[in-house]
């Protein structure tokens, strides 16, 4: 008689009351995100572009055509015989708008490509008339930009990712440590990030490559050494809110050491925060290392980075505009989907902040 | 709220020391120095100069000479200019770097303001799209792209301003814009988050329920309580414009401090970036100083602390 | 018993990207001059949402539709310029979280004046002093020194008492107050209570009393409306309500409140389940699926609420609850 499945009808009806989580939950609005989806396909695009690159069977970004310098794209719209037309007139004004203030590596660069220059002289000697298409045209030695713009989102994006990430171990250590301790240790921990924080950040990046010069891993250290402090304030405050909740108690009660707590409970109950300022950073970082290399005081030749394609482009904008155009365009979407994206983990993970 | 004062007072003079001191030695930790790159001198002559920049000297004397020498307001010669000072340099260059990154920060908050604030109020509206573009393209597209794009344009093609230089109106316009779009972008997400979230808020609702009509509601309670943040956005904001105009200076070729510290870090005249960042950090600490004390005024939980 | 708020039919809906949320569906009641009503549910039964509709409070994406009459004006979805004439002067209404209901960054004074000045035309001096006597009335300690201060110098309690010394400054006729001690220490809420007992007998104005705690309804409501899922299930005067609940739930709710003269075998009973998901009502009896009577009726047909006696009604498709 017991059996009889009385309260079974109720349970049928009942509607699904099943406990969203905080990250089933995110992942519903991130979802519905349009501007956020858009801008993870075009970075996963971006990505696969720039770094399957070698694989695609293109030129090599060194391969230099001599009979193409400076070559427009192959559906660039000409004008005219005379390329620059508009630019004669207003030039007899003011002659020059870059002075070689900027050209300060300039010297190096040109040695290299001399020694390039010889490397690459017999295939070019070998095929004279390569007539292929260049879809971004050629730079001012001959080379694919369309190729050396994706090698140059390696390094910009590589520089991005690997930056953000020292800033996000040394922002975690210290804001979790400082959250954790507390009291004087605390305070002193904070007031330091204070003080670094009213730092003029750039100064100093470009001091550290004017001192220990112009090197890659240079540029991935001092730029995440610089952008580690928001991280830190954000994981200290995670880490103050959570330290007062019950289950941080009951792990401390339970015996777990303070240095378990914090790997077991604080650090992956940050995470929400913490994402969405990783994804935040990435942008910033690149822009940064775009910054020093356009100056000229980042990445050397003969590799390059969104930055210094952007500067070479600006030395030739006149005569050629699409070598200015296409690595500040590859720069402009990737940092705009970035923002996309962390925007939109940000509404998703946090919703109050919108 | 003067003991408030105090307190950011004595914070600020470490950092400023700190600023100095890390500058100082990371100058001196460089391999080779500042004569190493021309052609080898003489022995004597060599020494000689050494003599003559105390580079003879134990590190912590030249450290000592290099601060009593700033408090003087002497940051030694350029190893580059021989014949100025680096104080002459930043004194010269000076001016012309506050008149362009003051325009530019006063326009960016004015347009700023009134973006995020428009954008506030009628979300997902033209006005809300028109400000969130304007601030995708200043957070997303970096000076150094713009400015060269608005020359080619606005200086080559259309031939409205001049390309590059300094004095007069005309000269200004396109680094002005081209400095404070980013911070224009920057104030608009700010304001437009935190009207947003001040609107929602319950003091707003209270002051509803009384029947404030929407003006005051708007003006004496909501706004003012949403430029909070926008007030400690400022220090940040002045050193992101300084940085701003390293790029537009070198590429308008305005000649300001900005410039000349692009010179001097690849000429590696050790002299004047030591003191252009020096001289910068004092400036970025006293903007922040003074954010502080309008935060202060702004919000009585501080002044009473 | 003329009615100082009559509402006919008010429905309340949220438009959120997962679909519309139905939060007050058609409810009709009326409050006479003088009365003191209490509303109890649980959270997101709607309680609130009716009076922040009246209030013309909603948030952006809610919509308000029925009929509120206030002195028999219409109000609901009154141009906000009309509106700001009843609100604040005639019907006043005070809030859960003290803390952030008052605007951090003026004076208690500033606060108060803009009210006066604004619906009685009062000079600064004038209503300086008018704040203050309201201040000294809801027992506030020095009030004229105190008036220059900021909210966040006065502590939990005291900032309730300055809201309500706010809301009473132009004698309202109706005054809404929702959870007024939800969020005070239990010693503080005693004394905001007994205030407002003070208040209700000395002003004689009709107060609304938004609230879960049935403890609080015991202590000063007249008339009691039980709010389940966005519908009144149960009205009656409070002495009934407390002596012999006709709806299931109401029944329910009090059986998980701690008494005194009662022996539970020491055990509070709860009701099974949660609330119905808003957006997507079942059908029916919206609690039907935690009420142990239900019946298959109750699938099939929303009760109505129907009057079951003198001054009272309740929507339930059981005659009588079994004693």
């Amino acid at each position: 008689m017991n059996v009889a499945p009385a309260p079974l009808p109720t349970i049928a009806v009942q509607p699904e009351i099943t406990g969203r989580s905080l990250w089933s939950d995110a992942r519903r609005r991130f979802l519905r995100n349009r501007a956020a989806i858009f801008g993870s396909i075009v970075l996963l695009i971006m990505a696969i572009g720039c770094f399957g690159a070698p694989y695609f069977g293109l030129r090599s970004p060194a391969e230099i055509n001599w009979d193409r310098i400076s070559a427009p794209p192959f559906w660039w719209p000409v004008p005219s015989e005379k390329a620059p037309g508009p630019a004669a007139a207003p030039q007899a004004e003011a002659p020059q708008v870059q002075d070689t203030d900027a050209a300060g590596g300039y010297d190096i660069s040109q040695f290299q490509q001399q020694q390039q220059e010889q490397e690459q002289a017999q295939p070019a000697a070998t095929a004279p008339a390569d007539t292929g298409r260049y879809w971004f045209g050629t730079d001012e030695n001959g080379r694919d930009l369309f190729v050396r713009t994706l090698y140059g989102g390696q390094v910009s994006i590589t520089v991005g990712l690997v930056a953000t990430f020292v800033s996000l171990v040394i922002g975690i250590m210290w804001g979790a440590a400082a959250g954790f301790a507390g009291g004087w240790l605390d305070g002193f921990m904070m007031r330091i990030v204070d003080i670094l924080y009213s730092l003029p950040f750039i100064f100093f990046v470009i001091m550290l490559t004017v001192v220990f010069g112009r090197h890659i891993v240079l540029i991935y250290v001092a730029i995440g050494a610089v952008s580690w402090l928001d991280m830190a304030r954000i994981v200290r405050g995670q880490t103050l809110s959570l330290k007062r909740k019950e289950f941080i108690e009951a792990a401390r009660a339970a015996g777990v050491s303070n240095w378990g707590i914090i790997r077991k409970h604080i650090i992956p109950n940050s995470l929400g925060p913490v994402i969405v300022y990783v994804m935040l950073t990435v942008p910033a970082v690149i822009l940064t290392e775009s910054f020093i290399s356009y100056l000229g005081m980042g990445v050397q030749e003969p590799q390059s980075s969104w930055g210094t394609l952007i500067a070479d482009g600006v030395h030739a904008m006149q005569v050629a505009p699409w070598q200015l155009l296409f690595p500040s365009l590859f720069l402009a979407i990737t940092l705009v989907c970035l923002n996309f994206l962390g925007d939109g983990l940000r509404d998703a993970l946090d919703p109050k902040d919108r | 709220m003067f003991r408030y004062f105090i307190r950011r007072l004595g914070g600020a003079i470490p950092t400023l020391f700190l600023i100095t001191a890390a500058s100082f030695f990371l100058m001196r930790l460089a391999p080779g120095g500042p004569f190493d790159k021309e052609r080898r001198l003489p022995r004597e002559i060599e020494e000689n100069l050494r003599r003559a920049y105390h580079l003879d000297e134990p590190l912590w004397r030249q450290f000592l000479r290099y601060l009593n020498g700033l408090l003087h307001g002497d940051m030694g010669p350029s190893f580059k200019y021989k014949d100025h000072s680096v104080a002459e340099l930043i004194a010269g260059g000076f001016p012309t770097s506050m008149q362009l990154g003051g325009a530019a920060i006063l326009l960016a908050l004015l347009i700023g303001l009134f973006l995020g604030i428009a954008a506030a109020f009628r979300q997902n509206s033209l006005v809300d799209y028109t400000a969130s573009g304007t601030s995708l393209v200043g957070i997303a597209i970096p000076s150094f792209v713009i400015a060269p794009i608005c020359t080619l344009v606005f200086g080559l093609y259309l031939g409205w301003t001049p390309v590059g230089g300094w004095g007069g109106f005309t000269h200004a316009i396109l680094p002005v814009v081209v400095l404070c779009l980013p911070v224009i972008a920057a104030v608009t997400r700010l304001i437009r988050a935190s009207m947003i979230e001040v609107l929602n808020s319950n003091f707003i609702r209270t002051a509803r329920a009384k029947g404030m009509p929407e003006r005051i509601t708007l003006t004496r309670h909501a706004i003012r309580a949403a430029l909070l943040p926008v007030v400690s956005y400022l220090g940040p904001a002045i050193a992101n414009t300084i940085t701003g105009s390293i790029i537009v200076e070198q590429i308008f070729s305005i000649p300001g401090i900005g410039r000349y510290f692009v010179q001097a870090a690849t000429d590696r005249d050790y002299t004047l970036v030591m003191g252009v960042t020096i001289f910068y950090g004092a400036i970025i600490i006293s903007c922040n100083l003074l954010a502080d004390l309008c935060y202060g005024f702004l919000d009585p939980k501080v002044r009473y602390d | 018993m003329d009615a100082v708020l009559s509402v006919a039919d008010l429905q309340t809906v949220f438009a959120t990207p997962e679909g519309d949320v139905h939060a007050v569906n058609g409810v009709s009641f009326t409050i006479g001059r003088g009365e003191t009503l209490g509303v109890v549910g649980e959270s997101g039964s709607g309680k609130s949402q009716i009076f922040m509709s009246i209030m013309g409070l909603l948030a952006r994406n809610g919509r308000a539709r029925g009929s509120v009459r206030f002195k028999g004006q219409e109000i609901l979805n009154l141009s906000l310029a009309k509106l700001n004439k009843i609100r604040g002067e005639k019907m006043a209404m005070i809030f859960q979280d003290p803390m952030t209901s008052l605007n951090p960054y003026l004076t208690v004074r500033r606060q108060m004046t803009e009210v006066l000045v604004e619906h009685r035309g009062m000079s600064e001096t004038q209503a300086q002093r008018e704040a203050v006597r309201l201040l000294e009335r809801v027992q506030i300690p020095e009030a004229g020194r105190r008036i220059g201060m900021y909210p966040h110098e006065f502590s939990g309690g005291m900032r309730q008492r300055v809201m309500i010394a706010m809301a009473l400054l132009c004698s309202p006729e109706l005054l809404i107050a929702d959870e007024p001690t939800t969020a005070l220490d239990v010693t503080v809420q005693a004394q905001i209570l007994e205030l407002l007992a003070e208040l209700k007998r000395d002003l004689g104005m009709a107060i609304v009393l938004i609230t879960h705690d049935l403890g609080v309804i015991a202590r000063l409501a007249d008339r009691v409306m039980v709010m389940y899922a966005g519908n009144i299930v149960e009205e009656a005067p409070v002495r009934d309500i407390f002596r012999s609940p006709q709806h299931p739930y109401t029944e329910g709710l009090l059986r998980s409140m701690p008494r005194l003269d009662e022996n539970h075998g020491g055990r509070l009973r709860v009701i099974p389940g949660q609330p119905p998901n808003l957006q997507n009502l079942p059908s029916g009896c919206s609690f039907r699926e935690r009420c142990s009577y239900a019946m298959e009726v109750c699938v099939t047909q929303v009760p109505r609420l129907e009057t079951i006696a003198t001054q009272r009604c309740k929507a339930c498709h059981l005659k009588r609850l079994p004693a």
